[in-house]
């Protein structure tokens, strides 16, 4: 995926500006800096939810649609009345269309994706009746069933147990390890340290693209916040 | 003497048995509309398009008289352009939803009362207002007919559509090109409904069919085909009930339809199994 001087906003302010850059096929990079600036904004404008205000994204022949994208949980209406199980098949909806049957090979695809998350059992709970922790878990048993080259996790372990975080991050090597293309927005550096070996550090710009030790070194941090302190209008449009 | 009671009216008028049939239409269509209304937290948009179809319907009346297909294509085109406008004035002015639901709607009422009142007598008003379910001729019958029955196909076709898009819209635009339609879609059947439902129960009443059912059949079940089902049952047995007591009490039959809906509601408010006051005392967590 190439990004070509791209600014991105709401309602025509700015929160990134003038972003340049390639994520290469396979590259597992996490989307680090302040509240603000700019990380669910990238990732929503890479997953072709908002329009760049200049500049453009070319995704190396995938359209849009075929990204996989994690929202933040809060996105999710969690009172809606359906089981685990039907949830997470909405993953194969691409492939089924909104009117064909889901086949049993589809059926296997959503089993396979329980257990890998570790939901095995929970097929007919409620979606309301799951822990933050277990709903997450039900979120990335979707992208599973999806089945996606390019998968974008937009702060994936926010408010969730160790043992969750655990067992996603564990999903998100093998995700790795089969080639696929990872960017995930996240406020934990030391699971970035751990996991990701390259970041993207923002704050209404890019402070640094490379390795993510370097990312997370004092002093590019201190160049964020600082950058962040003297852009007051960064931080009122935080979603 | 039961028979008398519960039959009677039904085998002795044929305007009953036309009203039963026509509020029976409305309410096994409108009442899983109603479902998909609360879950989309858009019970209040449902009243706000109920008024919405006001001022076209009395568009209609100034032109043709108390002429059906006159009323009926009037209240579409307003029903519809509310729809879109009240949308559109959400994603773009500054208000929240609710306030332009509430000037669209209220503004709706007062032009729709003042268009009637312009030619017509307060008889005709009280009929645009609160409809006449106990004199449907043969057009009205084929239309809350027609409407329902394809409300009810629309919702069998697109049912994976509505529930993706009320649960997870971002999702289902991401994974369907049919997603940015999904909303409208609903909206429109919505407002066919109440177009179709005004003849028989009014502009104000209407709705009442569409959403007492929903709301007290959420209070039963979290399995969401057997709301829909029970939202259809109860909305037909509350179309019989307020039949039945407007025969013997001399209610007028709209407002009477609509108290045996909000009886049910009230009942499954206090009693019912997923979210009635009186279950989440009994389990100590009060919802």
């Amino acid at each position: 995926m190439t990004l070509e001087n791209l600014t991105l906003g709401y309602e025509r302010r700015p929160v990134l500006r003038g972003l340049d850059g390639v994520v290469p096929a396979g590259e597992l990079l996490a989307l680090i800096g302040p509240n603000g600036g700019g990380k669910s904004t990238l990732l929503k404008a890479l997953a072709g939810l908002l329009a760049p205000l200049t500049g453009r994204i070319s995704r190396g022949g995938l359209k849009a649609g075929e990204i996989a994208h994690l929202p933040q949980a809060a996105e999710i209406d969690r009172s809606f009345p359906i089981r685990v199980e039907e949830f997470v098949a909405l993953g194969a909806l691409r492939r089924c269309g909104l009117f064909a049957r889901f086949d049993a090979s589809e059926e296997a695809r959503v089993a396979s994706a329980l257990a890998a998350v570790g939901l095995t059992g929970s097929e007919a709970r409620p979606l309301e009746a799951l822990s933050g922790g277990q709903m997450q878990r039900a979120l990335f048993a979707r992208l599973v069933v999806e089945d996606r080259d390019v998968i974008l996790l937009d702060e994936p372990f926010g408010a969730i147990d160790a043992a969750t975080t655990r067992d996603l991050l564990a999903l998100v090597a093998r995700w790795h390890a089969e080639g696929r293309t990872v960017i995930a927005a996240l406020h934990e550096f030391d699971i970035v340290r751990r996991a990701f070996p390259r970041a993207l550090l923002l704050s209404g710009e890019a402070i640094f693209w490379g390795d993510s030790q370097t990312a997370l070194s004092p002093q590019n941090l201190e160049l964020a916040r600082r950058r962040a302190e003297f852009a007051p209008e960064v931080r009122a449009h935080a979603l | 003497m039961l028979y008398d009671f519960l039959l009677a009216p039904f085998a002795d008028y044929g305007f009953m048995r036309r009203a039963l049939v026509g509020a029976l239409a409305l309410a096994v269509s409108g009442s899983p509309l109603g479902v998909f209304l609360v879950l989309r937290r858009m019970s209040l948009a449902g009243d706000a398009l109920s008024h919405a179809i006001l001022p076209g319907a009395a568009l209609g009346y100034l032109v043709a008289g108390l002429s059906l297909p006159a009323m009926t294509i009037g209240g579409l085109a307003a029903g519809l352009i509310v729809a879109l406008a009240s949308g559109a004035a959400a994603r773009f002015s500054a208000l929240r939803e609710d306030a332009s639901l509430a000037a669209f709607y209220l503004v709706s009422l007062a032009l729709g009362v003042t268009l009637v009142s312009l030619k017509g007598s307060n008889v005709d008003l009280l009929h645009v207002l609160f409809g006449s379910a106990l004199a449907l001729d043969d057009a009205a019958l084929y239309l809350l007919a027609g409407v329902a029955s394809v409300t009810l196909a629309a919702l069998a076709v697109f049912y994976r559509a509505l529930v993706v898009d009320t649960l997870d819209p971002i999702f289902l635009r991401r994974s369907s090109r049919l997603g940015e339609f999904t909303p409208f879609l609903f909206l429109a059947l919505v407002v066919l409904n109440l177009v179709a439902g005004f003849h028989a129960l009014g502009t104000l009443m209407a709705v009442g069919l569409i959403m007492l059912p929903a709301a007290a059949a959420r209070l039963w079940t979290r399995d969401l085909p057997a709301t829909l089902a029970l939202a259809a049952s109860l909305g037909a047995l509350s179309a019989y009930v307020g039949l039945l007591l407007s025969y013997h009490s001399g209610a007028p039959a709209g407002p009477a339809i609509v108290l045996s809906a909000g009886a049910a509601y009230f009942v499954s408010l206090s009693f019912g199994r997923t979210g009635g006051v009186l279950r989440g005392i009994g389990q100590g967590r009060g919802r």
